[in-house]
């Protein structure tokens, strides 16, 4: 198959003209507009739609619209601009509706700035809007990974009938890589059952977010619950890396996780050996093959570029066995396998005396 | 027998829940029968809001979606999108969709979206309680503005229709009342146009409904059809706001 060279957002954008993707629906911000443009020029040539929403809510719920009429939908944005769909998404995943969301994220809180980051781990994987509801979550690490885990995301959307997040970073939206397109065919979903078309010759149909009645709403809660639980026993998809014998555990995702290869290979060159967790799936999270890692390694050491927030899933997957060093770099900033290493030899030099974390 | 009078087809057989004296069932039934007379019921789709209105989706029998508050035409313009063929409306109260939902609609309109939006305006929010709403008049006294609407401090009620007049997109936007048979009877008309304006793929489409609230007014139903017709229809004028002549509609 022909390799191209392309930026991370224009890769994800034509990944998802190539699932199928019907409609498309955003507001610009940097940096990843460029799924917007990219789909502006190619949608109408399938056939589809592209429309720039008035805002990133009028976007969430124009998504909500096209998915009760059953088409795969998307939406994309950055860090503020998902703040605003949190709403929709609640009510996404009460309606139980398929889509997907591409969070290309930037440095935070406030308007932040437009550099990598990671601060929205906590938004994304623990439910960023209000109720008690789950997303999908993919880590790509790679502009092939962006483009590979898209197909696989409006594919689960469909099969869970819920919102699937790949959750990026401006590193990955912005940097060309040779990339292959390898449409993986996944089986179709029926949602003939459901989906709302003005009722014909059937009976109607209504597509609800609520149930004043709490019987009623804790039956669709429980409901979504079995859902949530299904994704975790089938779902959990994650990289390990490097030595089977390792003296430490490394675990990080997305950019981090790729940085945290050369860190691997690095120590190799020095005589120590390291082994890494790279979670794909952020929610489902990969508790089981972290817990068996971090026992076999005795520590663990979890980079983000944030000041802290994977980190926690981490400790509540180890249960408290083996101990937990966190090192984060914040604001946009991109830590360097130089300081990893500084860390990593702190770590296994001082030991039960070396810092929490970096902070 | 010649039946001259029935209940519209789409018309569910469900008793309304609403409050006695409040217009909802009205809108409701008016809907139903344009619904009706159009033969449109079997590819519409309605788009609800969060207010009182919410259950409408319990009294008409098509295909509804509801969603957040606000968002309706939104949503609307998804589904419209997704399948042009259909007829799709929404359904809104005043803090829906001239509070919460000002940007939705404002901009639905602009991109002249090939929806419909009924706009129940009462000037109050009625399911929360009889809060000032956005088309709240001077004067008036709700639970959140005790002295009554003060324009110094509260500002000026918002008038949607006149606002949505000077956008391109609107094709027909107009107000009307249904407190007299003669009205319904002219209100009816004007349901329809709002369908066929879509249909006929002449741009957007809004019908405002000044409807009264006797319990968040504290009145009875009378006094309260009496408001509607001296007060509320002083501060909004009933009327085709922008009607087809205006928009070279051929009608």
């Amino acid at each position: 198959m022909q390799k191209i060279l392309m930026k991370g957002n224009d890769a994800v954008a034509e990944a998802a003209v190539q699932a199928g993707c019907n409609l498309y629906f955003g507001y610009p911000i940097t940096p990843q507009t460029e799924i917007s443009e990219y789909l502006s020029r190619r949608l109408p040539d399938t056939g589809g739609v592209f429309l720039q929403a008035e805002s990133e809510i009028g976007a969430i719920y124009m998504v909500y619209g096209a998915a009760a009429a059953g088409k795969r939908v998307m939406t994309s944005s950055s860090g503020p601009g998902f703040s605003l769909k949190q709403e929709g998404i609640s009510y996404l995943c009460s309606a139980e509706l398929p889509c997907v969301l591409v969070n290309i994220s930037r440095g935070g809180p406030g308007l932040g700035n437009i550099q990598p980051s990671q601060a929205d781990y906590f938004q994304a994987v623990k439910g960023g809007g209000h109720g008690d509801y789950r997303v999908l979550v993919l880590a790509p690490c790679s502009v092939q990974e962006l483009v590979d885990l898209t197909y696989l995301a409006f594919y689960l959307a469909d099969k869970y009938r819920n919102p699937v997040e790949i959750l990026g970073d401006g590193m990955l939206g912005q940097m060309m890589e040779p990339v292959v397109f390898r449409n993986p065919d996944y089986p179709d979903i029926s949602k003939e059952e459901w989906v709302i078309t003005g009722k014909k010759t059937r009976e109607r149909r209504i597509i609800l977010c609520f149930a004043l009645d709490p019987k009623e709403l804790e039956k669709l809660n429980l409901h979504l619950a079995e859902k949530y639980a299904e994704m975790e026993r089938s779902e959990v998809l994650y990289e390990v890396y490097g030595s089977e014998q390792p003296e430490l555990l490394l675990v990080g995702y997305g950019t981090v996780g790729r940085i945290l290869k050369s860190v691997v290979r690095e120590a190799e060159k020095q005589g120590i050996r390291l082994a890494l967790v790279r979670p794909v799936t952020l929610y489902p999270f990969p508790k089981e093959i972290l817990r068996g890692q971090a026992r076999k390694a005795g520590k663990a050491l979890v980079v983000e570029m944030n000041l802290g927030q994977m980190v926690e899933d981490v400790k509540l997957s180890v249960e408290g066995d083996v101990p937990v060093y966190f090192h984060g770099r914040s604001g946009g900033m991109i830590p360097t396998v130089e300081e990893i290493m500084h860390r990593v030899e702190e770590i296994l030099l001082k030991g039960g005396e070396a810092r929490e974390n970096n902070l | 027998m010649k039946t001259i009078f029935e209940r519209p087809k789409t018309l569910l057989e469900k008793p309304f829940t609403y409050c006695p004296g409040c217009h909802h069932g009205l809108a409701h039934r008016l809907l139903a029968e344009v619904i009706d007379e159009l033969g449109i019921a079997d590819h519409t789709i309605g788009v609800g809001p969060v207010g009182c209105s919410v259950y409408i989706y319990v009294f008409l029998d098509i295909d509804f979606v509801m969603g957040a508050h606000g968002r309706a035409p939104a949503t609307a313009t998804g589904l419209k999108r997704a399948l042009p063929e259909q007829v799709v409306f929404s359904y809104q109260g005043d803090g829906d969709i001239a509070a919460i939902g000002t940007s939705e609609i404002i901009h639905s309109a602009a991109r002249g979206e090939l929806i419909s939006a009924f706009f129940i305006n009462n000037a109050i929010f009625g399911m929360t309680g009889g809060q000032m709403a956005p088309t709240t008049i001077s004067g008036q006294v709700t639970t959140t503005s005790p002295r009554g609407r003060s324009t110094v401090d509260q500002g000026y009620p918002l008038k949607l229709c006149e606002l949505l007049r000077g956008l391109e997109g609107s094709a027909y936007l107009a107000r009307v009342l249904l407190t007299r048979p003669k009205y319904i009877r002219e209100a009816k008309e004007v349901f329809r146009k709002a369908f066929l304006t879509q249909i006929e793929k002449k741009g957007f489409s809004l019908v405002e409904v000044l409807s009264p609230c006797p319990t968040n007014w504290k009145m009875t139903p009378a006094e309260a059809v009496a408001w509607v017709e001296n007060t509320l229809a002083h501060s909004f004028p009933p009327g085709e706001i922008k009607g087809w002549e205006e928009t070279g509609h051929a009608g």
